[in-house]
């Protein structure tokens, strides 16, 4: 059996090489536009922020290929860092700290989850809710201004700046290897696939669809809160307006990295390109001395172009399968 | 009742709110056979199988299955015994692969922690493989999406998937609807294929004409009642006809 045979249109039909295509176009394109866009310096700037959104973008991918959304990944985002430094502030010892904040956010993704699959509701709406909720709870955290930084936090171990990356990548880098191995080569991965592709389906074949959605809900919060932290580490600075429209921008990550709005496709490996690109496009737009504010033009865009490739691309790869099946 | 009975269902009643969707239904399937139940839209045929294949369960009424009475409180309880159930619906996911399909649930694992585990994917391609050559179905590759299949393939990648994991009864929800012919073919060749491997089908369908053929034992449902249940050499099509035209 040649199955393993290399093909090269297989190999088309794969959305992340879409993405992967972007990528280079966008790379190459600010490359001329301007050379010090690709230098050590740059990079190390665009890449010291970038892994927060790899981690967010990451868990909103997961959730949308399990068939459900995630709106209040930007107001966790704020949520569970405020929550870690106030805490600290009441005396709480800097790791019971970290591990209360971290539950916040598992417990925003369960009432997300339990909202949802409880009352039969879109996702769409219970999480534009939370949205609102944890947003508003961080400011009143707050008490009416942003708290010092509390320095005894161990924000290194997160943070800390290398020759080239900051620890945060090799933390983004940690959380896309152990997710893709479990999305693309455990069963945990085979159910959740399932359940976004068709939940009928899946339940038929006596996948607890519910549970499998719970646990994508509750891994979505937990990330969002997690990437939260490591921002409010590198800044050193506590901000309720952390992670303002970072919800539509992880959404952006994940659907230009090949990930499905219906469910049941995507990759870990996509949407953490997606957030990739999302930043350098940013930095770019800056490094060509173009007016910042064409950054959200070019990333709407990037978004159209993406998901009418991605949709031409899926609509020849299933030409391409029933040809095979006509030979 | 005769040893050689998979399974027996004595008086069956089920009540949707206030509908008498099966009214006191007695059926014995015997082993290895294939039973034709038909009947029109409403008869009452999805009532009994979704009661069999463990989705729902009887208001009233007793199921035997190999002897022993049982009571499925989910589709997942009658699959480990091995009634497994092909919806209307393809119980296929379409973006998946052909072996990612047929391991849904029950995934070949390695280094499991609980019930988690990564797939040993080559053994479950390969079995994959082997389970569509053993109904005949032979497609390139177990790695192609099931959304590149015909639905004649489809249909034969889930008889497939039933009998990789030794099922002993396959009930069939109308597989021959929205199929051309040529298709429809296929899928009756398969459910012939599956009573020489010892498996008993019920095979549910309005279309008469496709069941007749391949069926041992013929089964008519109108109106929640069976009223007509009889070995194939004992009946006519002309006789069906009538009786599923004029109940």
């Amino acid at each position: 059996m040649s199955n393993n045979k290399f093909s090269i249109r297989s190999l088309l039909v794969r959305p992340e090489i879409a993405t992967l295509i972007m990528f280079f176009a966008i790379m190459i394109g600010f490359y001329i536009a301007n050379e010090r866009f690709l230098d050590a310096r740059n990079i190390r700037i665009v890449m010291g922020i970038t892994p927060e959104y790899i981690i967010v973008a990451i868990g909103i991918a997961i959730l949308m290929i399990s068939g459900e959304f995630d709106l209040s990944v930007g107001s966790v985002f704020a949520l569970v860092p405020m929550s870690i430094v106030q805490l600290v502030h009441q005396g709480i010892p800097p790791w019971v700290a970290i591990m209360i904040g971290l539950m916040i956010g598992i417990a925003v993704g369960f009432v997300n989850g339990f909202i949802t699959l409880r009352f039969g509701i879109p996702s769409f709406i219970a999480t534009l809710g939370m949205l609102y909720i944890a947003r508003s709870l961080t400011t009143v955290a707050t008490a009416g201004f942003p708290p010092p930084f509390p320095h005894i936090l161990p924000n290194e171990l997160f943070v800390f700046q290398f020759e080239l990356f900051r620890a945060s990548l090799y933390w983004a880098l940690l959380v896309a290897v152990v997710l893709g191995i479990m999305l693309h080569r455990s069963n945990v991965g085979n159910w959740i696939y399932a359940t976004g592709g068709d939940t009928n389906a899946a339940a038929s074949m006596g996948i607890k669809t519910k549970n499998v959605k719970m646990f994508c809900f509750i891994l979505c919060g937990f990330l969002a809160g997690f990437a939260g932290m490591i921002q409010t580490f590198r800044l050193e600075a506590p901000l309720p307006s952390q992670g303002y429209l970072l919800e539509l921008e992880s959404i952006a990550a994940a659907v230009i990295g090949g990930v499905s709005l219906f469910g049941g496709i995507g990759t870990v490996f996509g949407a953490m390109i997606g957030a990739i690109l999302i930043r350098f496009l940013e930095s770019g737009i800056i490094m060509a001395r173009i007016d910042a504010e064409w950054f959200r033009a070019g990333l709407g865009s990037l978004i159209i172009i993406s998901v009418i490739f991605n949709t031409f691309i899926s609509r020849r790869a299933t030409q391409v399968g029933q040809n095979k099946a006509k030979e | 009742m005769s040893s050689d009975d998979i399974i027996i269902c004595k008086n069956l009643n089920k009540y949707y709110s206030g509908v008498h969707a099966l009214k006191d239904l007695s059926l014995d399937i015997k082993k290895d056979s294939v039973v034709g139940l038909i009947g029109d839209n409403g008869a009452g045929k999805s009532t009994l199988i979704k009661i069999l294949s463990g989705a729902h369960s009887a208001d009233s009424g007793q199921i035997y299955f190999e002897g022993n009475e049982v009571k499925f409180k989910s589709t997942k309880e009658a699959m480990n015994l091995g009634i497994e159930t092909i919806y209307q619906y393809s119980a296929l996911i379409p973006e998946m692969s052909i072996a990612r399909n047929i391991f849904i649930g029950r995934e070949k694992t390695k280094y499991n922690l609980g019930p988690l585990g990564i797939m040993k994917r080559k053994e479950m391609e390969d079995a994959a493989m082997k389970a569509l050559t053993d109904v005949e179905l032979h497609l390139r590759s177990p790695e192609t999406p099931v959304n590149q299949l015909s639905g004649g393939e489809r249909q034969g990648v889930v008889i497939a998937r039933a009998m990789y994991f030794k099922s002993k009864v396959l009930i069939l929800d109308e597989p021959t609807n929205h199929l051309s012919v040529k298709e429809t073919n296929k899928v009756l060749r398969f459910v012939e294929g599956l009573k020489k491997q010892g498996v008993t089908s019920i095979f549910i369908t309005h279309n008469l004409s496709h069941v007749f053929p391949i069926a041992d034992h013929l089964c008519v449902m109108a109106r929640g009642e069976k009223i007509a249940d009889m070995e194939k050499k004992d009946t006519s099509i002309e006789e069906l006809t009538d009786l599923l035209v004029n109940g």
